[in-house]
């Protein structure tokens, strides 16, 4: 597979025919060309991924210089190894499948087509992104998700709600690409390149470990990275921007997009070697990021925000490997996660479509026997999810977890905390299991999801089944990793922390055994319950710390205050004119009166200058 | 040289007062026509200033500028006559106070 | 090509549009199109790409492609004289487009002497053209008020509710700044006379000259006020609300497009060029002036309801961009300046002619009486949101070009500085997308009854999208224009700042520009 820039043009060529169409072609014409377009790009990519496992060679293909200032020749140009086919397949595979789903999903919508014109964007866009060979075209990939993500999220833009949960996603995620701007100026100004394999090159002879520049540069990059996935301090967005299409929801903010700061990290990992704090400081990111997002996971009653809490959760794992250096194993958990939480969502979004579009978990029960396909996709994705023994998220969170562990100095703090992230992974995964499908049914579905539906359903299940025995072609992407040689105990708890979490969560949820209802209506549980429920109350805090003031700024600046001076200046003027004025009486002999003593003045001035 | 048989000082004298008076009556004055007047007895000094000095110095040019001044002086009190006819007629007085359209 | 020929042809086409008006009331817009077409084609045709052979002497550096010196006041050494660059001719091509863009604007907007409206967009872009070629500082300074008086009159005559306060803020801003030129102009001549005993209006003679550092000082203020006033900058830039909320779609297009660039070029050419000490003195007033434009303006333009307005605060902010690339005065940034120019030309147009539509069938700018129009007209929707990501500077349009190299090249320089202005990335995000909610998104107004854009309407907002993808794509041929000429202005008057070390000790490290 020569033509490498055959699979962006697909999704891109795609979009711009159904944006150029304008909303004038039919629907099944829309369904085609959205779906088949990434379904074309899959199949390029397959080639791709064949030929490339076939050699194991690293492949660069250059379309043109971008622009030519000086030293700086940024090129549009890709740069296919390992990570990047990895992240192709995901991108690409699950990418169609949830377009196949999107086709029932969104067959009823009146805007289908500008539906799959946005989707197959965004397709192109994160193809770019993890294509890119420099990290400006990543850049361009960078903002072209953000605002593919803006545009789906806000995709019923009747609502303003959902207006305003697009824009926040695009501004908040703005301040981290932002910061990822500056990084791209750090680095060109001091390494002379943004290509990246000549950057790291560069930053490696140039740099010491330790330096303060690389420290700066990774934790600028750092900044982008945290924005786009969502991680502490600028999560925010993703609950909010459950607001758009499940199947949107499932690609972008659970498959991909999200953990395109996670490729950024793992692309740049030579960099972030130079500088063992940002190293140390994106590993307490996941960390602090993933219990916190789990907490927030447990109150949540919105099917949506659940799986959005448990994503950002998931990724602060990533970041996790990440920090400790096990940046395989973080590819690793961004692959399955990418199977499991795409079939979590898509089959939450089969429970809403088949209930009248309903989110909350507490109105719904019972669908064990009524969605059976959904049924078994939600457990199979919630039991991945979980990380139960032998399921995809198994191996790739026990890799991460015990990578924790065998880092020197942090490393079991960390561990500990990974762990107990699980054990709440494992009850708020089936606390959803559990409330939803079991118990009384209190909506009843009016139909069952088509073949459309079910077929990505299925497909996803099984790769979330065994999507852990896949064997990644990064080896030589990533410094090889030491063997663990963790004892047995570290390998059984592992095991049975998500198992205790399902234990609990049937005690409480289905079994009833544990007085779960009078402690959340006690006064302090009902007050922890909403403070996880709005998120540790992070939204309040920015809004007042931002969002408040910048608004209330505007509003006293509106009127210009800067015109108050030019205005102070036109009032001068009328008033010296009003004084003035007055001079002129229309007299003829004050007039005559004046200019007599103005020449006696003038006279008597000469002639003291003559003397 | 001097073909000057008064004394200078006492014939610029006599134009300085001349040209006072007329000063002072056009500052004074409020009719119109007084003005005018006083105007021409202004001019009627300088010129004498002038008549006196081209004596003196035995020069024609003091007599051309008297006949100069007597032109204009001449002109002026045609277009101010007829200023003061338009006066009249508009205002219906010939009070220079009252006509003071042109305050600011 | 005779660039004095493509002035004429501009103003003769002006009159002719005022007269046509007399045969038919639709023959000025017609006459005025084919005008300005006929000058973009001469122009395209005709202009050189290589340097002409009539260029010699010191000054006359490799960049000029033409030059054209007529004798018109050699007593006051004031000359007829025209150069032109690929600067020059970059931007000339600019206001040609963005002139015929305007044209389309008004073309069914205009019932009130049409043929007076469209001799003023002409003899603007006669005006304009005049600045841009003109080299004989006085005639600079002619061709200044030539566009200046039109523009005047565009605001004064067909402007909205509040045209006669906007047209005169617009006049005594442009013309109090103006003088203060004229003024540094004649001061520049006489110390040129003092210095080479030889009295001359021409750039080229001037640049170059030792000036006593005071007086150097005071000068250089000079023609840094009228130009920023224009561009505009902070805190000058209060004019240029009002001017473009009042003017007709037209005006606000020409105003947005290329009037603001005038100050940008003057700045580029003339003030720093002429002055190099001084302005280097003075570079971190001027780009803290930028950075604070640049937040200002976004701040002011998330508090607008009037969509007009908001588009005039993002104007601000943008050129608060160039601003800062012009006195970073790398070759980056300088690039990222040039490039700002064309593409905030293209993409602020394309927004005012937006707005322009919008009041054309709404009756009103206030977006708080907008909402959902992207269901009653997508098209328009399609288009807004087209522009207000480029606005906001999506990569892959030439905005982000522009302001990614403005920025890349300030970081060298000012990184701190470099910092606060990439605040104005995520400020534009913010009023960019509200301005989106306001007017197009939220529940439409049933009762409303829209037209979306017609044929002409697309034609032009195609024309003016594929400019900005080709910017942001391939922005090449742009760059290698005004390489040459911002080379010679940087040769001409050099910077000694840090970089420039830095340069050359990185260029000694292996492995470099691999």
């Amino acid at each position: 597979m020569t033509a490498i820039w055959l699979i962006p043009l697909f999704p891109l060529a795609s979009a711009t025919l159904l944006l150029l169409s304008a909303g004038r072609l039919p629907r099944q014409v829309a369904a085609v060309l959205g779906a088949g377009s990434v379904g074309l790009a899959a199949v390029c990519v397959a080639l791709t991924a064949r030929a490339f496992l076939a050699d194991g060679e690293v492949r660069e293909f250059t379309l043109w210089t971008w622009m030519a200032v000086g030293e700086f020749t940024p090129r549009i140009a890709f740069y296919i190894d390992g990570l990047t086919v990895v992240m192709m397949s995901v991108i690409t595979g699950v990418g169609f499948l949830i377009h196949l789903y999107s086709v029932e999903f969104m067959w009823e919508d009146e805007s289908i087509c500008r539906y799959f014109a946005y989707m197959n964007l965004f397709v192109g866009a994160m193809l770019l992104l993890v294509m890119a060979d420099n990290l400006l075209l990543l850049y361009l990939g960078w903002e072209g998700v953000g605002v593919c993500s803006y545009l789906l999220v806000g995709f019923w833009y009747r609502d303003p709600a959902n207006g305003s949960a697009a824009r926040k996603a695009f501004v908040v995620t703005r301040i981290g690409d932002t910061a990822m701007a500056l990084g791209l100026f750090l680095l060109f100004t001091e390494l002379g390149t943004l290509d990246i394999q000549p950057l790291l090159a560069a930053a490696d002879s140039q740099w010491q470990v330790g330096d303060t520049l690389p420290i700066l540069a990774t934790a600028l990059l750092l900044g982008g990275a945290v924005g786009k996935s969502a991680q502490l301090p600028l999560h925010t967005w993703l609950p909010d921007a459950m607001a758009g299409p499940t199947p949107v929801s499932a690609l972008i903010h659970a498959a991909t997009m999200v953990t395109a700061g996670v490729y950024l990290i793992a692309r740049t990992f030579g960099l972030f070697q130079l500088a063992p704090p940002t190293q140390e400081a994106v590993a307490w990111i996941g960390l602090s990021t993933l219990l916190l997002a789990a907490f927030a996971a447990l109150a949540q009653h919105d099917i949506k925000r659940i799986l959005a809490y448990s994503t950002i959760s998931q990724i602060g794992y990533m970041f996790l490997a990440l920090g400790v250096g096990a940046y395989a194993s973080g590819i690793f958990h961004l692959v399955t996660h990418a199977f499991f939480k795409a079939l979590l969502f898509l089959a939450a979004g089969a429970v809403i479509h088949c209930l009248h579009h309903e989110h909350n978990i507490f109105r719904m029960g019972g669908l064990r026997t009524r969605l059976p396909v959904v049924f078994w996709s939600f457990l199979i994705g919630s039991a991945a999810l979980a990380a139960l023994p032998f399921t995809s998220g198994f191996y790739s969170k026990d890799a991460i977890l015990l990578s924790a562990w065998e880092l020197p100095g942090i490393g079991h703090w960390l561990w500990a905390g990974g762990l107990l992230g699980a054990l709440l992974t494992g009850i708020y995964s089936f606390r959803l299991v559990f409330v939803v499908f079991f118990g009384e049914a209190h909506t009843q579905p009016d139909h069952q999801p088509g073949w459309k539906m079910s077929l990505p359903l299925a497909v996803l299940c099984v790769l979330s089944l065994v999507g852990g025995l896949l064997v990644l072609p990064l080896g030589n992407v990533f410094p090889p990793s030491g063997h663990h040689a963790a004892g047995h105990t570290i390998e059984y708890i592992s095991i049975g922390t998500p198992l205790l979490g399902l234990l609990l969560a049937y005690l409480l949820f289905l079994g009833r055994q544990l007085p779960v209802d009078r402690l959340v209506d006690s006064a302090p549980g009902r007050n922890l319950r909403n403070f996880w429920l709005s998120g540790w109350r992070i939204d309040q805090l920015y809004d007042a710390l931002w969002v408040r003031p910048f608004t209330s700024l505007s509003r006293w600046w509106r009127n210009e205050p800067v015109d108050r001076i030019y205005n102070a200046v036109v009032a001068f003027t009328q008033w010296a004119h009003h004084k003035l004025a007055a001079l002129q009486t229309g007299e003829l002999r004050w007039y005559a009166t004046t200019m007599v003593f103005g020449l006696m003045l003038l006279l008597a001035i000469m002639l003291r200058n003559a003397t | 040289m001097n073909g000057l048989q008064i004394p200078m000082e006492q014939v610029l004298a006599l134009a300085g007062i001349l040209f006072s008076c007329g000063l002072l009556g056009l500052m004074l004055r409020r009719n119109i026509i007084f003005m005018l007047m006083s105007l021409e007895v202004m001019l009627n000094a300088a010129a004498l200033a002038f008549v006196a000095a081209g004596a003196k110095w035995s020069q024609a040019d003091g007599q051309i500028i008297f006949l100069l001044i007597l032109t204009v002086a001449a002109a002026e009190v045609a277009v101010g006559l007829g200023l003061v006819l338009q006066i009249q007629r508009r205002f219906k007085t010939l009070d220079m106070d009252q006509a003071r359209r042109l305050r600011g | 090509m005779s660039m004095a020929g493509l002035i004429l042809l501009l103003l003769l086409g002006g009159l002719l549009a005022w007269q046509a008006e007399r045969i038919h009331p639709n023959l000025p817009r017609w006459t005025a199109l084919v005008t300005v077409t006929a000058a973009l084609l001469y122009l395209l045709a005709a202009a050189p790409t290589e340097p002409g052979a009539t260029m010699a002497g010191p000054h006359y550096s490799g960049s000029w492609l033409l030059h054209l010196k007529l004798a018109w006041m050699p007593r006051f050494g004031i000359a007829f004289e025209l150069a032109m660059d690929g600067l020059s001719l970059l931007l000339l091509v600019l206001t040609l487009l963005l002139g015929l863009i305007a044209i389309a604007a008004s073309w069914s907007e205009i019932d009130f002497k049409p043929g007076l409206f469209q001799a003023n967009v002409v003899w603007t872009l006669a005006g304009v053209c005049g600045v841009f070629l003109a080299v004989d500082l006085f005639l600079f300074f002619l061709f200044w008020e030539v566009m200046l008086i039109p523009m005047y009159l565009l605001i004064a005559i067909w402007g909205h509710e509040n045209k006669t306060y906007a047209a005169m803020k617009f006049f005594i801003f442009t013309q109090a700044s103006g003088l203060l030129m004229l003024l540094a102009i004649v001061v520049l001549a006489w110390q040129g006379l003092a210095l080479t005993g030889q009295l001359s209006f021409s750039y080229f003679d001037l640049l170059g000259l030792s000036f006593d550092p005071r007086l150097g000082w005071w000068t250089m203020l000079g023609f840094f006020l009228a130009f920023t006033v224009k561009l505009p900058a902070f805190p000058f830039h209060t004019w240029l609300p009002d001017a473009h909320t009042q003017a007709p779609t037209a005006g606000s297009v020409l105003l947005a497009g290329i009037l603001l660039k005038t100050g940008a070029y003057g700045l580029l050419r003339l003030c720093i060029p002429l002055f190099p000490d001084a302005s280097q003195q003075f570079a971190p007033v001027a780009m803290g002036l930028g950075v604070a434009g640049i937040i200002y303006g976004a701040i002011l333009a998330f508090a607008q309801s009037d969509f007009k307005r908001l588009v005039a605060y993002s104007s601000v902010s943008h050129m608060g961009f160039v601003l800062l690339g012009l006195y970073a005065w790398n070759a980056l940034a300088l690039q990222g300046a040039v490039m700002q120019m064309v593409a905030h030309g293209v993409s602020t147009a394309a927004l005012f002619m937006l707005a322009g539509a919008l009041q054309h069938r709404l009756h009103t700018r206030d977006m708080g009486r907008m909402g959902g129009l992207w269901h009653q007209a997508p098209r328009m929707g399609a288009c807004a949101m087209f522009f207000a990501l480029a606005s906001l500077g999506l990569p892959g349009l030439g905005n982000f070009v522009a302001e990614f190299l403005v920025l890349l090249g300030l970081f060298s320089v000012q990184p701190w500085l470099a910092a606060a202005a990439s605040l104005g990335l995520v400020t534009a995000a913010v009023y960019s997308l509200w301005m989106m909610q306001q007017a197009f998104q939220g529940a439409p107004d049933t009762r409303r009854n829209m037209a979306d854009f017609d044929g002409r309407e697309m034609l032009a907002m195609a024309a003016m999208m594929f400019a900005l993808l080709w910017l942001g794509l391939h922005p090449q041929p742009v760059l290698d224009l005004a390489q040459p000429v911002l080379d010679s202005l940087r040769a001409a008057a050099p910077f000694d700042n840090p970089v420039a070390a830095l340069d050359t000790a990185a260029a000694a490290v292996p492995g470099r520009g691999l």
